[in-house]
């Protein structure tokens, strides 16, 4: 799927054309550029490599830097591959062009990170029992976790507390509501995971 | 460019700027928007009391409470929704607070704000 790396900006909110609210997303989306292009010949695959981002050269490795050379640019911040692009070739720029107002795509983000959390705002529990009454330290607990002798195991992947966000997530099917080239902009409706000014990925 | 100053510039260039006239919290007003009934369109008119305005830029809100019967209704406009038409400023009123939830719980006499009075000069 072709797509392009952004950052998000930030969330506000525009008015359709009936008038109704659509709480939206605002990403800067690239403007990319080709750093490397694999071929089902020597890579076994085709895809595109973008780079998008500043990246001091002082802070970039040797080995890196003669491969933002071979695209003849700048060092760039990020790399994240691509399929089903054509017709590129090394040092192309992708910008937010390739997408269409009324589109739909997904946005590809690192969730925020919110530590090791327990059942209740990890995974929704309701804790266990009353807080009055006499009962005492159950309020967010998670319960039982299995029954006794049979199965005498608890369960692969049963809910429990565990570091919570900070991971990949993809928010699927937002619609593309405006694509401001001029600026390297677009608007999406609804979120998109991340806290603003992180890096995410947006394909078609 | 920072965060802030694109999200601005966004609402600037594609959410419109309505000319509102300066209105707060305990003033009262006349609200007049449009509703779509069906393919129809018609304005009404929804009079109370302010009890606050909130966010900035084009997502700010304001709500107004009036009482209706002897039962307090509450409706949060957006300021830059397409269906306001116009706002109306009825009463100043003098509040210390920029939002006046305890008005809420006010009836009767109590549920009475004092007039800001102006000085003309």
């Amino acid at each position: 799927m072709p797509g392009i790396i952004g950052r998000k900006v930030g969330m506000t909110s525009i008015y359709s054309a009936e008038g109704k609210i659509l709480p939206c997303t605002v990403i800067e989306a690239g403007p990319c550029v080709v750093t490397q292009v694999k071929t089902q010949d020597r890579d076994g695959y085709d895809a595109v490599q973008l780079g998008f981002g500043v990246r001091k050269e002082k802070n970039t490795p040797s080995a890196l830097k003669g491969h933002f050379k071979k695209a003849n640019t700048d060092p760039k911040s990020k790399l994240v591959e691509f399929k089903g692009f054509d017709n590129l070739n090394l040092g192309d720029v992708v910008t937010a062009e390739i997408f269409e107002e009324g589109e739909y795509v997904d946005v590809i983000g690192t969730s925020k990170g919110k530590g090791f959390q327990g059942v209740v705002k990890r995974h929704g529990f309701g804790g266990v029992g009353q807080s009055t009454h006499g009962q005492h330290n159950r309020l967010r607990a998670p319960g039982s976790i299995g029954a006794a002798s049979y199965p005498a195991k608890v369960f692969k992947g049963m809910r429990m507390a565990g570091q919570m966000g900070n991971k990949r997530i993809t928010a699927e099917n937002l619609q593309v509501l405006k694509v401001l080239t001029d600026k390297n902009l677009i608007i999406v409706k609804g979120s998109v995971p991340g806290a603003n000014g992180s890096t995410v990925t947006i394909q078609k | 460019m920072s965060n802030n100053v694109i999200i601005r510039e966004i609402q600037n260039e594609l959410v419109e700027r309505k000319e509102l006239p300066n209105f707060g919290a305990g003033d009262t007003i006349i609200v007049s928007y449009k509703i779509k009934e069906g393919n129809k369109e018609r304005t009404q008119l929804f009079q109370g009391v302010v009890i606050q305005r909130r966010g900035e830029g084009s997502t700010e809100t304001f709500t107004v409470r009036k009482m209706s019967g002897n039962v307090g209704v509450e409706r949060i406009f957006p300021v830059s929704s397409p269906f306001l038409e116009s706002i109306q400023i009825v009463k100043k009123g003098a509040v210390r607070r920029a939002r006046i939830f305890y008005f809420r719980e006010r009836t009767g006499k109590s549920a009475r704000i004092k007039e800001k009075r102006s000085f003309a000069k």
